[in-house]
């Protein structure tokens, strides 16, 4: 038998560790640059105007983002109150009544295939619901629609993480006399809230950089974002807006927001790990 | 939790009384099968169990001991594809009939696991649990319950200064005996236990086993061990199951010295099993 030359064993072992470093060097060189770039042009914009004051006109020094601020926490913060309770809730049914059902096995596919499905077309479905038929945007519209995107992220993890707890707890918990609701509320979200809250922020860290649905429905406004009812202002948008416009003074504020969006995502994402880590321990 | 609370049990004289509401029930079984879908687990199981004494299950691996006791609470209902025929009477009532109201069976019935399950939540309010669930108390009453739970469970004295740290921070077998006393505290008739030792340390054992001793009249208790030398320790009767069924069942005694199925000889004296 001709043994094989350890040479090109040792050679082709060194290939595939460069290339495969070299890929990931790709990868998070990109990221940085883009994070250097936000960073870089986003904190010029930052002055106390830019958290305070309405946007000013193309051309005019001065103004800020602070009404789109407000808009985009007012719809991301109401489309977490109607989307994580109904996910959290589809995320009990899922673990704990649906299991081995038909009816569950359907839920938890099309929770899996909304998943998947592309922001604009669940802004294009609140757009023929809610603004053709009233005849207006609105930032309940916009509400809706993040909603919708949240609800099967925060389902799918709900059950995830309820799954991951022992049957040995629930049975103990049943054992002792306790109703199968207050089994689940009192025992298994106990045990598993690590899990639950970093759920529950990787879905609002997710709809917060949503741009498409809501072009088109929020759309955007250069006012305080007093009235949900009417078109409300909100970041993305108005980064989507400004970036495209020729004026210097507004390009200027889309780094600013962008780096806003990017770091509040990142705030989030950061606080996701911590606490799933705190879990473990 | 309630810190208040805490602080009065700990200021409260400690005493270490419980008393069941009443008299411990003697159990029948009747015609009792079992299936895990389509296999057949228990067969045809029939079995008088007597008030206020200690009653052993043993046997090897896969017998059924756990799947037999996990019918008189009907924790099994928890699987949608488990399934019991047959009658478990307790106190003249059946506890397989659909009108049964589980919550109120489960009261009376405790149940103790094969690996401590402490809720996550404080000590004190592990053992709250249930009385909040089932008593109307004023805070000063489920401290003195949970305290005489406690005590009861031979936990009091190494817990009394921990009551609002987590159940999870104790040792397994202090873990075992918190679940102990979280059972007793809704103050049950019947407990039973699912080899309730087997995954604590020989000293840890002990103490379960000298707990045992002490609630032995007070409450009626069916004990699954795969340890032979344990049912002999703690056992008044002794029930020998096999391949789902009950092979012999007797005193204690009779079962370790005069077995009269030599089924039942063999696996006591190591043969199989």
């Amino acid at each position: 038998m001709k043994k094989k030359n350890p040479h090109l064993r040792k050679a082709l072992d060194l290939a595939v560790k460069g290339l495969s470093s070299l890929g990931s060097g790709i990868g998070i060189a990109v990221l940085f640059w883009i994070l250097f770039e936000v960073v870089r042009r986003g904190a010029a914009a930052f002055n106390p105007a830019f958290f305070t004051e309405l946007p000013a006109p193309p051309g005019v020094e001065g103004g800020g983002l602070a009404n789109a601020m407000l808009g985009t926490l007012m719809i991301t913060g109401l489309a977490a109150l109607f989307g994580v309770p109904a996910g959290m809730l589809g995320g009990v049914y899922l673990s704990e009544y649906g299991r081995g059902k038909r009816f569950g096995d359907v839920v938890r596919f099309v929770m899996s295939a909304m998943m998947g499905v592309p922001s604009i077309l669940v802004g294009l479905f609140a757009y023929g619901l809610l603004v053709v038929t009233s005849g207006h945007f609105s930032g309940w519209a916009a509400v809706f629609a993040l909603a919708m995107i949240m609800i099967p992220i925060v389902s799918r993890t709900t059950e995830e993480m309820l799954l991951l707890v022992p049957n040995a707890l629930r049975e103990a918990a049943l054992a002792v006399g306790s109703p199968r609701w207050k089994v689940t509320l009192s025992v298994l979200f106990r045990a598993a809230r690590g899990g639950l809250v970093t759920g529950v922020l990787l879905a609002v860290a997710r709809v917060t950089g949503e741009t498409a649905p809501l072009l088109f429905t929020a759309l955007n406004s250069p006012y305080w974002p007093d009235k949900l009812s009417e078109p409300t202002a909100n970041l993305t948008v108005t980064i989507f807006n400004y970036a495209m416009s020729p004026y210097e003074n507004w390009q200027r504020a889309a780094w600013g927001g962008s780096l806003l969006i990017v770091a509040s995502v990142l705030a989030l994402t950061l606080g996701a790990r911590i606490l799933s880590r705190e879990k473990k321990t | 939790m309630n810190l208040a609370s805490a602080v009065r049990v700990i200021t409260r004289p400690e005493t270490c009384e419980t008393s069941p509401a009443a008299p411990p029930p003697s159990i029948q079984v009747r015609h009792l099968d079992f299936y895990y879908g389509a296999t057949r687990a228990l067969k045809d199981n029939n079995l008088d169990i007597e008030a206020g004494k200690v009653t052993a299950i043993i046997g090897p691996s896969g017998c059924g001991k756990s799947t037999h006791i996990r019918v008189y609470n009907r924790i099994y209902q928890l699987y949608r594809e488990q399934r019991a025929t047959g009658e478990v009477i307790i106190d003249g009532q059946n506890v397989l009939d659909p009108k049964t109201d589980l919550i109120e069976l489960r009261r009376q019935v405790g149940m103790i696991f094969q690996k401590p399950t402490p809720f996550p939540m404080s000590i004190f309010d592990n053992v709250a649990y249930g009385l909040r669930l089932h008593y109307r108390l004023s805070a000063d009453d489920i401290a003195e319950r949970v305290q005489s739970a406690l005590c009861a469970a031979a936990l009091w004295d190494e817990v009394k200064d921990i009551l609002h740290r987590p159940g999870t921070a104790l040792s397994g077998g202090q873990q075992q005996r918190l679940c102990i006393a979280r059972a007793l505290a809704v103050e049950p008739r019947v407990l039973l236990m699912d080899e309730p030792c087997s995954a604590l340390d020989p000293i840890a054992t002990a103490r379960i086993e000298g707990l045992i001793q002490e609630l032995r009249g007070r409450y009626t208790i069916v004990i699954v061990t795969h340890n032979l030398q344990q049912a002999a320790r703690v056992a008044d009767f002794t029930a020998f199951f096999l391949m789902g069924e009950l092979v012999e069942y007797g005193a204690t005694e009779q079962i370790f010295t005069a077995p009269k199925d030599p089924r039942t000889e063999d696996y006591i004296t190591g043969k199989f099993g």
